[in-house]
This record gives C-alpha cells, structure tokens and sequence, in this order.
C-alpha cells in the first residue's frame, strides 16, 4: 500500500499512520517542517513501514501542488491512497473582525483542499483505482456560532467530496468523508477537555479502519453521527439563540 | 516541576502536589531500532507495552521487565526498576546505553556511563528529579519464542524457599515467590515458586498471549471484600490449588511477566480506603532474622497482604545512586489503608528493615520518614547535588524534610 499522508505531523494523521505502518506500508509524509517530518518518518519506519519519504510544503502556496504530487509519483512510482489531514483552528472572534484573517482560514481548511482534490481526483481517475481520504468535521454539518468560519470551510469540503464521490464511483475510486467530532490534540489545546473529547489514537484508528473498509462517510467516534442527525434537525430559530 | 509518565508508581513519588507535573505521554515516538545489534533508542514517554509490541515479534525482548508493562521507559530510567532476572541481569539502569536530559536551564545532555557520567548514575532512580528524560537507548536481549518454560514449587517454609531460590537462580532466569505469610510458626511463610527461562525451541513471534481477558474491576468494591479472613482463605485455595508439589508448563509471556495487567482497575479491590505498598530488601547477613521479626510483627497487627512477593536480589550492581535493589531477600506486601494503625504498622517495619542494613523502594512508598530514607540511601546527599534546582517532587519534599 502506496500512501500520501497530506498533514503527516498532525495528532490524527500519525496515530493513523502506525497502523499503516504496522502492515508495513509505503508512506509518503508532506508537511511544514522538515525535522516534525523526520522524527514521524523515523517513528513510522521502527513501527514497521516498509518505506517513508518526506516533503515540505505550505499547502496554501497552490503553485507547489503540483510538485507535490509529481514527487510521490515518481518516488512510489504510483500511489493507492491518500489522507488529507491537515487544517489550522483559527480564532474565530479575529475572523468576524478580520477579512483577511477569515480569507486565511477559509484557504487553508478549503480552497487549498478543493485545490489539491482537483489534482488527485484526476490521478486517481486516470488510474481506476484508489481511495482519496478526507478529514472534515462534524463542524461543517450546521453553522454554529462559535465557530462558523471554520465549520464553513469544512462542510464546503464536505459537500466538493459528495459530488466527487458520485464522479468517482464509475472509475472505481473510493472517496471517503471523515467528520471527526472533538479530539483530544494540540489543535484544540486551547479548549478545555471534557468526556466528549475522544483521544487522537481512537480517532486515527477510526480513520485507519475507515479507508480499509473502503467507507463513504464516517463520523469518529461513531456516536457523532446521531448526535449530528439531532443537531442537524433543530429548527433554526431555535438553534440561533443556542450559544455554542 | 516533574515529569510524569504512566503514574504507576504506588505513592508520591510521581506526585508534586502544588507544583507542575510535566506529561510526557506525548514524547511517544520510536527514533531508531538497530535490529542486528539489539539496541532501541526511543522517546521517554513510549510504553514498554508498545516497546513489546514491535520487538518481540523481530525477535527481541526487553532485558528487565517490572510487574506491569504499562510503565514508561523514562519512568522505568527513574525508578531504575527490577524484575524477576534481577540476580541475571540486574536492573533496566544497567541497560540503558545513553539517554538525553533537559534541564530547566534548556541545557540538553547526553548522559551515559561515559559521558556526564555523574549525572547519568544520578538520574537513574533518580525520581525524575534530575531533569526531564526526552529520549532513551538500551539493549534488548535476543529471543526465539515468545513463550516461557517454568516450573512451580511448593515450599512449606522460608528456609525451604531459601535452598529453592539457591538452587533455582541457577538454572531459571527469572525467578519469583508467591507467599503466604499468615502461616505462623518457624516456617514464617510457605508459598509457590516460580522459575522460568525463554523457550529454546523457535516457535512463532506474537506480542500478545492472544488471551482476551476482558477483567476489570468496575467500581471500589466494599471495604470489607479484601481483609485478614477473606486473605486467609484466598491464601489456602491458592497454596493448595497446585495439586502437585512441582508444576512444569510452557506459556506466553504475556501472563508470566503481567498477570496483575490483565485486571485492569484492579486497585479497586480495596475499595475507597485504598491500600499502601510495602517492598522492602534486607541484605543476606542477618535476613533470615529480619524476616523473622517482620513477619511476626505483621502477625500482631493482624493486617494480611493481599499479594506477598518474594524474591532473592543477585550481587549485580546498578549504576544508579538511589537504587533500592542489594544483595538480600526483598519481600513485597500491600495493606488495605486502616489509617494510623497501618502507618505504624510500617515505620515499625522501617525500623527493623534500617537495623538489618536494607532499604524500602521509593517507587512504592508514600509514608517513609526522612531519617529512615537517609539510612537507606547512604548517597542521598551525593545524589541531591544533581538535582535540577527547579525540580521536585512530593516524595523529594517529605523524605527531606
């Protein structure tokens, strides 16, 4: 197994890569900093991984996209799957007060995404074959006060991968949508824990389990689905006075 | 501040109350494994657990293992802790190659038994005191089998048990007692056992005894469930539950080295008042006395202990200052917390353990007097000369005043 971890040196994605690792896949680590890269390569690789490889990159610089996606090409010479698990998240109180700061979160956790699915979904189509793993968020399924900006970006990417999921059926690709709920990682080390948060390991094991079974969408742990449907059928002018 | 890993230590060693605890659950990564040689290098926070998980099936085993693999391997630096090989193989401190320590003044050192040698031998079983262990290199032993060739004894009497261990630390690697000590009479104590060896013969590499378990004890059990009648009878079921005076079976690893692992919450048996550990070593020359005299001052107080281990400590020597392990028998005992009765139940225990020249083991105490730990680790004042000026611990601050 051939993989392209996007965001390898988040919580999630290396909890998810042990397990990879331990059937001895082939990984290929894109992330910001190089030496992050390089402890979770040499972490991965004692784990079992046949072979990891790493490169660096700011997703939101689009134009080395390309490139990114050209190195795991020719260094495993094709790939079987890719994770895309990386995302920032931001204050949403300097977003409502900042344009800029809202066009900052809205690229990195969207369009940068929609930007590189554009990319894959071409590859994988061409060659019949593969999955494409997503990681959004229970955030994007309702626009919630406290966090909107972000769970916009989210449910955008979530809607991009239904629609894609539909083109890709025919080609055989599978496109998976994992909505985590809240986790336990040091994007919310800012947020006060409680018994809801589930650990990254469960949440990366889920996702793990997920892209094997070849799922579709998937909310980890899998109570969120139902605390999601609940949420998702509140009437809106009584979930507008709600203040979370 | 003070590092915290798994938090298995019995008291207030990995406590800092009032103070800062450092998590080092997320310095969780493997760094290297040089599966030729038998050497791993990994962060503190990595479990022995996940150690086993990937080197046994390659082949390999952690040269020193304590009673639970849920311990981390800078946790097992600190309390620089033994197990059943220690008259083979010593202590894990004995081990380690090197390791790196991060002192509050942001000075990383790699301290081995060449390099910043003092501060190596101060750090392990050094309590975390030292500094905060970032990562960690020790040698693995080779094996072929995952399983364990043993054998179980009966013996009715620690002079028996003596003769047994005599004999049996030379043909077993690892070794143990389970004893009953609410016998009485000369005997002082009878009890099981046990002696084991890595199966020779090569047989599939699994981490894990495959044995699904699933026991856990759900909640505290009523403070009645665990006491000197229920103790008693627990203790003649199981004396007797081996039929024959000598048992000989293979088995997984997984049961022989962890069996209290397989009960998850197990400390709950004793209910809300809890319990207080107890391990203690008396050196050879006069053991056989001391024993004698703990023992019966166990007897009079009328508290049983749940689970009494029992083993010979071999003559290999530690490099660390603060380590609890000496040539001499070590006897390991839990009571149920009845408040000041057990508490002086245990300092009169010090008392004959400090007259016997032996020690008790920090990593399971929470009540020791300072005077007492100061006769039992002659190098205290050698060793506090390493600690970092903005580290401590509740343990440090009790047994030092």
């Amino acid at each position: 197994m051939r993989l392209l971890i996007i965001g390898a040196t988040s919580a999630i994605a290396q909890e998810a890569a042990k397990c990879f690792a331990a059937d001895g896949a082939e990984m290929f680590l894109v992330g910001r900093s190089a030496q992050k890269l390089q402890a979770v390569a040499s972490d991965l690789t004692v784990r079992g991984a046949k072979r990891v490889e790493t490169f660096v990159v700011d997703l939101d610089d689009f134009e080395r996209h390309a490139a990114m996606l050209d190195a795991v090409i020719a260094a495993f010479d094709g790939i079987d799957a890719a994770l895309l698990a990386y995302g920032t998240l931001g204050d949403q109180r300097k977003c409502e007060l900042s344009v800029a700061e809202t066009m900052r979160e809205f690229t990195t956790n969207c369009t940068s995404v929609l930007a590189v699915l554009t990319l894959l979904a071409n590859y994988f189509e061409g060659q019949r074959r593969g999955c494409i793993a997503v990681i959004t968020s229970v955030a994007g399924d309702r626009g919630r006060r406290s966090n909107y900006v972000y769970g916009a970006a989210k449910g955008a990417v979530s809607l991009f991968l239904q629609g894609l999921r539909g083109r890709m059926s025919s080609a055989g690709v599978c496109v998976l949508t994992i909505k985590p709920g809240l986790v336990d990682t040091p994007m919310t080390a800012g947020i006060k824990k409680g018994p809801i948060f589930a650990s990254a390991r469960a949440v990366g094991q889920g996702v793990y389990r997920a892209m094997q079974a070849r799922k579709e969408v998937v909310y980890v742990p899998r109570y969120w689905r139902l605390i999601m449907l609940v949420v998702r059928t509140i009437p809106e002018r009584a979930f507008k006075r709600v203040r979370f | 501040m003070l590092p915290y890993g798994f938090g298995r230590s019995y008291g207030d060693s990995c406590l800092n109350q009032d103070g800062v605890l450092l998590d080092a659950s997320h310095l969780n990564r493997f760094i290297a494994f040089d599966e030729a040689r038998g050497i791993l290098r990994c962060e503190a926070g990595v479990s022995l657990e996940e150690i086993l998980d990937i080197i046994v099936p390659r082949g390999w085993f952690i040269p020193v293992s304590p009673g639970t693999k849920f311990v981390s391997v800078g946790g097992a630096i600190a309390n620089d802790v033994h197990g059943k090989n220690h008259h083979r193989a010593g202590t894990f401190g004995c081990h380690v190659t090197r390791f790196e320590l991060l002192r509050s003044s942001g000075e990383r050192l790699i301290c081995s038994p060449q390099e910043n040698t003092e501060l190596f031998r101060a750090t392990v079983g050094g309590l975390g005191l030292t500094g905060l262990i970032l990562w960690a290199e020790f040698r693995l032993k080779p094996i072929v089998s995952p399983l364990i060739a043993m054998q179980r004894v009966q013996f009715a009497s620690l002079e028996e048990f003596n003769a047994l261990s005599a004999e049996a630390d030379q043909r077993y690697e690892y070794t143990v007692s389970w004893v009953d000590i609410l016998v009485g009479g000369t005997a002082l104590c009878r009890g099981l056992f046990l002696g084991g060896n890595h199966e020779q013969a090569p047989s599939k590499l699994t981490a894990r005894s495959g044995k699904k378990i699933p026991l856990a004890v759900p909640f505290d059990l009523p403070a009645f469930t665990l006491n000197p009648l229920t103790v008693k009878a627990f203790n003649e079921l199981y004396y007797h539950a081996q039929f024959a005076k000598k048992v000989e079976k293979v088995a997984h690893y997984e049961p022989f080295f962890y069996p209290l692992d397989a009960i998850h919450h197990w400390n709950r048996l004793y209910g809300r008042r809890g319990f207080l550990q107890y391990q203690f070593v008396v050196p050879f020359d006069h053991g056989y006395d001391a024993m004698r005299d703990i023992l019966a001052r166990i007897r009079r107080s009328g508290e049983g202990s749940f689970l009494t281990v029992l083993k010979q400590f071999g003559h290999i020597q530690s490099p660390g200052m603060l380590s609890f392990p000496r040539p001499g028998l070590t006897l390991a005992l839990d009571f149920a917390f009845g408040g000041q009765k057990t508490l002086r139940l245990l300092d009169d225990l010090d008392t004959i353990v400090r007259a016997s020249g032996g020690a008790v083991y920090p990593a399971k105490d929470a009540r020791m007097s300072g005077a007492n730990f100061r006769a039992f680790f002659p190098r205290w004042q050698e060793f506090a000369q390493y600690i970092d000026p903005r580290f401590s611990s509740s343990f440090w601050r009790r047994v030092i005043s």
